[in-house]
């Protein structure tokens, strides 16, 4: 008896410094965000282009990389549900009889999430020159939604998985068909939690700069077409940060601050968004 | 007696278990088909074959004939949907659609008859009357079905089977997730819906058999003991297995 106490206190223990340890790194990361970035924080760094001599420290801001990166990380994000949305309903509607398959299926996804982005940024990068298409916004959009697909897919089959049988065999002895249960009940009884999934992939979108090194390029202007290159945050952080000016390497961290702003932003719209779902959802 | 599902060496199988033995039995029709016997035994299986929602699953293996109005529907080349369109499932516990109680009952009429939209209305109220439920929602009809508590989720569901027409009526011990006077009102609702719709209910609660059944299936271990009218079955029953059980040698 005495046994299982100290075991309980010890797991008990064990558990709080590792909530402790993360949590009080997150705060250090967030907090060196905030110290460093805000000091160089101004309204020209969220409404101007750089200007001549801005990576020399002089006037300009970097709205073509926030404007780039929203560009490319919604694109991304749209392109990669219009494949992943039905990819994770077929694996949890038309397929659920085939549990084997279907976690067979999971295992590639879980390996595909695995690979770091740098590859799938050469691999997208090889599909360009076999395409013979230059960097653009339009190739940085099909390689980060490549790269997000998985993530995305296996995100969104998680929460398909918790809707219950019972629910499935009441919509289809309604004489409804599987598509029309995918879409009417299992999208609506799921949304809460498909928004979430979405947003991680957004978030890894937005924030990855591996995948977009190679096939976006970088420039000071802001993209007019798709078949433009455009800057990214992510890539923005990264040039600033190697310049040996103190002065650019602080407009990093703002840059830094920017990124996990709009990233913030979007959690919390698609959370109000969800919210208004979340009424309907059947709880078990 | 007419009878309205014909089942005819019916065997299945999940993965190298068989789960229904040779199972032979007439449901009648217009009558409340009392399903009985002990945890385990392919009571629900039984009534999932009824409307195939036995293809959900991985392995499972069915031969025999179900034959409702002349057609085998195990066999048919008939749309699924439309066998399953002829029952309403009422499961063991309700599980309402993710919508407002209004499009719960809309949903299965919006589906299978998209023409008279204008009818709708008023149908969603036929069928929430049909089982008593109106008065309780009519206020709130487009909150979420989610807030109801389970006696009335219950019957929306009830009401959401009835609404797509069916002809019969399967239940899987529809009343064991609800509280007295919830299951009451469900075996009331049963006795009257009998004069229109066939009848088909699983349960394991012998009283309850005994309150509602005009005829009795009594499986053990998959195959089907014994079945009658209910008269015959609780008070003259010829097995061995069915007088163990009715004794509550078994449950």
């Amino acid at each position: 008896m005495k046994l299982k106490k100290t075991e309980e206190i010890f797991f008990k223990f064990l558990m709080y410094i590792s909530v402790s340890f993360i949590t009080a790194s997150l705060f250090l990361i967030v907090f060196s965000i905030f110290y460093k970035g805000l000091p160089s924080l101004s309204w020209e760094m969220v409404s101007e282009t750089p200007k001549g001599g801005f990576y020399f420290g002089k006037e300009g801001g970097i709205l073509n990389a926030i404007i780039g990166s929203l560009y490319l990380s919604i694109g991304a994000t749209i392109l990669a549900m219009l494949f992943g949305i039905p990819i994770a309903l077929f694996m949890n509607v038309y397929l659920r009889k085939y549990n084997r398959f279907v976690n067979g299926i999971r295992f590639f996804l879980d390996l595909l999430w695995g690979i770091p982005s740098i590859v799938y940024g050469a691999f997208g990068f090889t599909i360009m020159v076999m395409l013979g298409i230059k960097t653009s916004l339009l190739a940085g959009i099909i390689t980060v939604s490549i790269f997000i697909l998985p993530i995305m897919v296996r995100a969104l089959d998680e929460v398909l998985k918790t809707v219950p049988v019972g629910l499935f065999e009441a919509s289809l002895s309604l004489g409804s068909t599987r598509s029309e249960t995918a879409f009417r009940v299992f999208l609506r009884q799921t949304i809460p939690g498909l928004a979430t999934a979405i947003l991680l992939s957004f978030g890894r979108a937005i924030g990855d700069a591996a995948s977009v090194l190679f096939t976006t390029g970088y420039t000071d202007h802001i993209p007019t077409s798709i078949m433009q290159p455009t800057a990214t945050l992510p890539l923005a952080i990264f040039f600033q940060l190697g310049s040996p000016i103190e002065e650019v390497r602080s407009r990093a961290y703002s840059s830094a601050l920017i990124l996990t702003i709009i990233i913030l932003l979007i959690s919390v719209i698609s959370r109000i968004v969800s919210a208004k779902y979340n009424k309907h959802r059947i709880k078990f | 007696m007419k009878s309205k599902i014909d089942i005819k060496n019916l065997n299945l199988f999940i993965g190298k278990q068989q789960i229904l033995k040779n199972v032979n039995v007439q449901i009648p029709e217009n009558k409340i088909t009392i399903i009985l016997g002990p945890s385990g035994c392919g009571k629900t299986t039984l009534l999932k074959s009824l409307n195939r929602l036995t293809d959900l699953y991985e392995d499972v293996k069915v031969s025999g004939e179900i034959i409702i109005d002349n057609e085998d529907i195990l066999h048919s080349n008939q749309d699924v949907t439309a066998i399953r369109k002829k029952m309403g499932l009422l499961a063991q516990r309700p599980y309402p659609l993710p919508m407002s109680i209004f499009k719960n009952v809309a949903y299965g009429i919006r589906i299978s008859d998209s023409e008279n939209k204008k009818t709708i209305p008023q149908r969603v109220e036929y069928h929430l009357k049909q089982v008593n439920l109106w008065d309780e929602v009519k206020d709130r009809l487009h909150s979420p079905a989610s807030r109801l508590s389970i006696g009335q989720q219950q019957r929306l569901c009830l009401a959401r089977g009835l609404a797509v027409d069916p002809e019969i009526i399967l239940a899987d011990e529809p009343t064991s997730a609800l509280d007295p006077i919830s299951s009451q009102a469900i075996e009331q609702k049963f006795i009257e819906l009998k004069e229109q719709y066939t009848v088909v209910m699983v349960t394991h609660i012998l009283r309850q058999a005994r309150r509602i059944a005009d005829y009795v299936i009594f499986m053990y271990l998959g195959e089907v003991v014994e079945c009658g009218t209910a008269e015959e079955f609780f008070s003259n029953p010829k097995e061995e297995r069915t007088k163990a059980y009715l004794k509550g040698a078994f449950n």
